[in-house]
């Protein structure tokens, strides 16, 4: 039995306060019904004997006291999935909104999911290769990774992510494969951009899109990356299909949190974000992954904008706690016309070495991988030098070294947008530049492995 | 007794009709009988901490207490296991439920339908005393569990049994001084906020072995000691504390992963069966108790599972065991705390966490130490406690870390500009410190001989030395070093490279020796020893710094563990006879 309710007592955007309420419990869904017959929705925060707390999905604007209806819907905010969810474009709530036909659901599902068992995880192990060098052979991606991009305003984090998604796969492999894109809070032109990509390469009939754009309500963008992960876990658990989930930008979905935390008179955290989003952002990131006995996975590519850059800002900071690894963008190459501009040292990925040695990529990977970091380390330390002190100052091996990072940057960095290599013309180009040094310098590779590889 | 709910707010449930309810009972809540724990009373209200997903509770929901404190089961099966923050049994979790946690599942942490050979040590009529062993059961090929009287209880022993049992079937029966007949099982509970009693404790005096060079050597832990580990993300926290669970040579390790990665704990999960032990060969994970309450679980479990691996642990204490607690990390259990407080709207310290922060986190690594057991046979057992931080922002001058540090005796820093450059483990050696070194040094005298500790003063006063030289460098180039100087330098980065650098991922690496450590950094000494010498003696400095055996030291730590004493001899030789010949060399120009 639904009530209609119009004891609404208070509004305080994003929060409404509706009294003399029965059976209503937390985290339930409720819609709001106003004069003219719009209908908007709402989820339940706190409630307190007859006193429940509603936070609004959409704006408050309209909504009057006396005569707007609250209806209390008994479930959570739910997603109807289906297989027919590939190709269609969703908006934040997950309604279509492309001009297709309702969606025929074969199941509705609680789009806050349920915490995976840790002893049903599958261990990410197979590796991806996305045909970018400093991914593939130094921060490799496996499947059922999350594996986040820290950008920062004005750098070209769109055109990686689509990168990745247009060239990503597994070796020797033709499995059934989806991408779920969700857009949260940006703007249409960088919606576009990803779209456009997928219809170029026939991706789209792949792909789902959820799409919250910079003018759609900011609160609705706590449930569309929720929604996004709620079909991939259907699409991947229950449909088999590998998908990678592309987020961005969590930095609009911690605004919206921050924002409904701050009109609950929260006691705020850093910066104002409130005590909870690590626990929060855990539970969106910690569903990518892999389950015993399922043949899907979800790897989870989310993006956002260092805000002033700083790595150290609640969300990246985190994010990095949470997430398997980071590939952090640099303004400074993107300014030497580095593209990507990936800046490798700060950069991880914490189950490369799972996914990568022989059987999976090559013997060779790991030692180059090691060397590679710790040489171009060397090599930035001396030239950070050289422009204090001249080159003379250096020492010949320093001098080697510093060669050694500008030709890893232009060559095996700055790789453009269109070039897609394999993972054995990565290795090769590691090997290539490694020859500039001299040999009693490479210690984190085996002398068997120079000898064989080593041009 | 029951009672109802009058408000929900997020893990934060308040219910009415509980006035006979005792603070931190376990109460079950609403018809899916989730678990929480009374927090707080006001009149015949309680304020109730929900372990559970909340979603779907309303007001009117009944909620019904148990008249019991939170409290683990200790007893035959824990060990292998892995469990969640209130300790139910991930693996029967997963059975009943599949891949995901459904909200009120019921399990009992110890498998009730397993039966464990029991084997009487003591005998009808025996006085015994709480803490007193009455048998043993062989839970793995590793461990022997040693089945103990209950603290708090004692009397005569009217009946003991061996034979297969459960941990619930009657295997003793003691009589206590008013006659009252206890019947002694397999299992005991322990209620998890309180530490488990012991007859007394004493200063820690034998390092705990790691096998990891920079924390062997530079800054030891004892055993019964405490250790924190910061670092930011991606520094490489969990790799330390996962080598540490690995190579500890302590009797029992429980792992606790406390709003972590899922990945890692099933990354524990499968490669701990296939690591044995270098110490007797049993695989690492028939010594491991694993906690797994990762970020996506609960938030308020997660303050529990500290509580519960410290139980556990101090249980397998009080039987003569050597136990390191593994806690990763405690940042998020402080959190925890910090969202339960928010909720129930105290007063918030500093960065919003409670103004009790500091005092539990003292009261959690007080729990560790060495003790002399209860029971007559005065056994010896120890608690070590190794807390991950993670400070955000990588800053520790942030409440956590810095509550943490007034508490703990050794501090390995991690820094991310050595995790760039690959430096692994990234223990800062100038930031780090061990206050255990002179307690311990008296060990390290008697197992090797004085001069392991005279090295390593040494190895720390070189590379102390190399920092003050690199400002110089940084200021006007290393020309202007003397050859002295310049030799200091090189022996710090041979120190920096070839000793405190270890590759967990490379087998001949992972675990170091010892004697290996002492052996490699005795070498790298004498590198430092004889070049100061030939470079008196006017040797090129050059040609000193580009000795052949110069690059086999680099490649001496992946030696295999038979092979690398000769490895090591043949390495001094042709540095000997190297350095001699440029001291000719120089003699001759």
């Amino acid at each position: 039995m639904i009530k209609d309710y119009k004891t609404i007592r208070q509004i305080a955007n994003p929060l409404m306060i509706v009294e003399q309420v029965e059976g209503v419990t937390y985290d339930e869904l409720c819609e709001i019904e106003l004069p003219n017959g719009e209908v908007r929705r709402g989820k339940v925060l706190e409630v307190e004997g007859d006193r429940a707390v509603v936070q609004l999905f959409d704006s408050a604007q309209g909504i009057n006291l006396a005569q707007t209806k609250v209806r209390f819907l008994g479930h959570p905010l739910e997603l109807a999935v289906s297989e027919d969810m590939l190709g269609r474009v969703f908006n934040g709530m997950g309604q279509p909104i492309d001009g297709g036909p309702e969606l025929l659901a074969e199941a509705h599902r609680d789009i806050n999911g349920m915490p995976m068992n840790p002893a049903a995880r599958a261990y990410p192990a197979e590796f991806i290769q996305t045909g970018v060098s400093t991914i593939d052979g130094l921060n490799t991606l496996v499947r059922g990774q999350k594996l986040p991009i820290f950008s920062a305003s004005g750098l070209p984090h769109a055109a990686l992510a689509a990168q990745i998604a247009r060239q990503a796969r597994v070796l020797g492999d033709g499995e059934n494969f989806a991408v779920v894109f969700a857009a949260v809070g940006i703007t249409f032109e960088e919606s576009e951009y990803f779209i456009e990509d997928f219809k170029r390469t026939g991706a789209i009939d792949r792909t789902v899109v959820f799409s919250n754009l910079a003018n759609d309500p900011a609160v609705e963008r706590i449930a569309t990356p929720r929604m996004a992960l709620t079909a991939a876990e259907y699409l991947a658990f229950e449909k088999d299909m590998h998908v990678l989930v592309i987020i961005t930008d969590i930095t609009n979905y911690a605004e919206a949190l921050r924002e409904v935390s701050a009109a609950k008179k929260e006691v705020p955290g850093r910066r104002g974000y409130p005590g909870y989003l690590y626990t929060d952002l855990a539970t969106m990131y910690e569903r990518a992954g892999r389950r015993i006995g399922s043949k899907g996975s979800i790897t989870m590519i989310p993006i956002l904008t260092m805000p002033e850059d700083d790595k150290t800002h609640p969300i990246p900071d985190l994010t990095g706690y949470i997430t398997e690894g980071q590939i952090i963008l640099s303004r400074d190459l993107h300014r030497k016309g580095i593209v990507p501009p990936v800046d490798v040292l700060p950069s991880l990925s914490r189950l490369k070495d799972k996914g990568i040695g022989e059987g999976k990529t090559r013997e060779d990977h790991a030692g180059t991988m090691n060397q590679l970091f710790a040489a171009y380390s060397r090599g930035k330390d001396a030239k950070e030098l050289m422009t204090i002190l001249g080159e003379a100052a250096l020492s010949d091996d320093d001098k080697l070294f510093a060669e050694f990072a500008d030709e890893f940057e232009k060559t095996y960095v700055n790789q453009g947008n269109n070039t897609n290599r394999s993972i054995e013309e990565t290795l090769d180009l590691g090997w290539k530049l490694l020859s500039i040094l001299p040999r009693a310098e490479l210690k984190r590779v085996k002398p068997e492995m120079i000898e064989k590889y080593m041009k | 007794m029951s009672g109802t709910i009058i408000k929900v707010s997020g893990p934060l449930v308040v219910a009415e009709g509980l006035g006979d309810a005792n603070v931190s009972d376990v109460v079950r809540v609403g018809p899916d009988r989730l678990i929480g724990e009374i927090l707080n009373m006001t009149g015949d209200s309680a304020s109730i901490q929900v372990y559970e997903e909340t979603s779907g509770l309303g007001p009117g929901a009944e909620v019904e207490s148990s008249g019991m404190p939170m409290s683990v089961e200790l007893g035959p099966g824990m060990l292998e296991n892995i469990y969640d923050g209130i300790q139910r049994p991930l693996p029967e979790i997963r059975e009943l439920t599949g891949a995901t946690i459904s909200r009120g599942t019921d399990v009992p942490a110890l498998n009730r339908k397993k039966k464990w050979t029991f084997t009487p040590t003591a005998h009808e009529g025996d006085e015994l005393t709480g803490g007193d062993v009455i048998g043993t059961v062989q839970e793995t090929s590793a461990i022997l569990h040693k089945i103990m009287v209950p603290p708090n209880m004692s009397g005569k022993l009217l009946s003991i049994k061996g034979g297969d049992f459960t941990v619930t079937e009657t295997v003793a029966v003691l009589e206590d001084k008013k006659g009252e007949k206890h019947e002694l099982t397999l299992m005991q509970k322990w209620p998890v906020r309180i530490s488990r009693p012991y007859a007394s404790k004493s200063m820690p005096t034998r390092p705990m072995n790691s096998g990891q060079r920079i924390i062997d050597t530079l800054f030891p832990i004892a055993k019964g000691g405490t250790a924190a580990v910061p670092g930011p993300f991606g520094s490489g926290k969990t790799v330390v504390q996962h080598q540490l669970a690995k190579w500890s040579d302590v009797d029992i390790v429980i792992y606790i992963g406390c709003g972590e990665r899922g990945n890692e704990m099933t990354d524990v999960l499968m490669e701990f069966p296939e690591l044995t032990d270098p110490r007797n060969g049993e695989p690492l994970m028939k010594r491991t108790v694993l906690i797994a309450n990762t970020s996506d679980m609960p938030v308020a479990a997660r303050e529990a599972s500290i509580y519960t691996g410290i139980t556990i642990a101090e249980y397998f204490r009080d039987m003569g065991y050597d136990v390191a607690v593994l806690a990763d990390s405690t940042s998020r259990w402080a959190e925890a705390l910090r969202e339960m407080s928010g909720r129930l709207e105290e007063m918030p310290g500093e960065e919003g966490y409670p103004a009790y922060l500091a005092s539990r986190i003292a009261q959690f690594y007080e729990r560790a130490g060495v003790v002399k057991c209860l029971g007559s046979d005065e056994r010896r057992g120890s608690v070590t406690a190794i807390g991950a931080v993670s400070p955000p922002g990588g800053d520790i001058s942030e409440p956590v870390s810095q509550a943490t540090m007034r508490i703990v005796k050794v501090f390995w820093a991690l820094d991310s500009s050595l995790a760039y450059a690959r430096h692994f483990p990234a223990i800062n050696w100038l930031t780090s410190y061990s206050l255990y070194v002179d307690t311990l040094a008296k060990w390290y005298n008697e197992q090797f001989g004085p001069e392991y500790m005279i090295n390593r003063d040494k190895a720390m006063h070189i590379l102390q030395e190399e920092n003050e030289l690199q400002e110089i460098v940084r200021l006007v180039g290393q020309d202007a070093l003397s050859p002295a100087d310049r030799l200091t330098m090189e022996t710090a980065k041979m120190l920096r490279e070839d000793f405190l650098q270890q590759n967990a991922f490379v087998d001949e690496d992972a675990y170091s020796s010892y004697d290996k450590q002492f052996e490699l950094m005795r070498m790298i000494l004498t590198f430092d020893t004889l070049g100061r010498d030939a470079l008196g003696k006017g040797a090129d400095m050059k040609a000193l710094f580009a000795i052949g055996a110069k690059e086999r030291i680099g490649r001496a730590k992946m030696a295999a563990p038979d092979t690398y004493k000769a490895e090591y001899a043949s390495i001094l030789e042709q540095m000997k006879n190297e350095i001699d010949a440029v001291i000719a060399g120089g003699e001759d120009a």
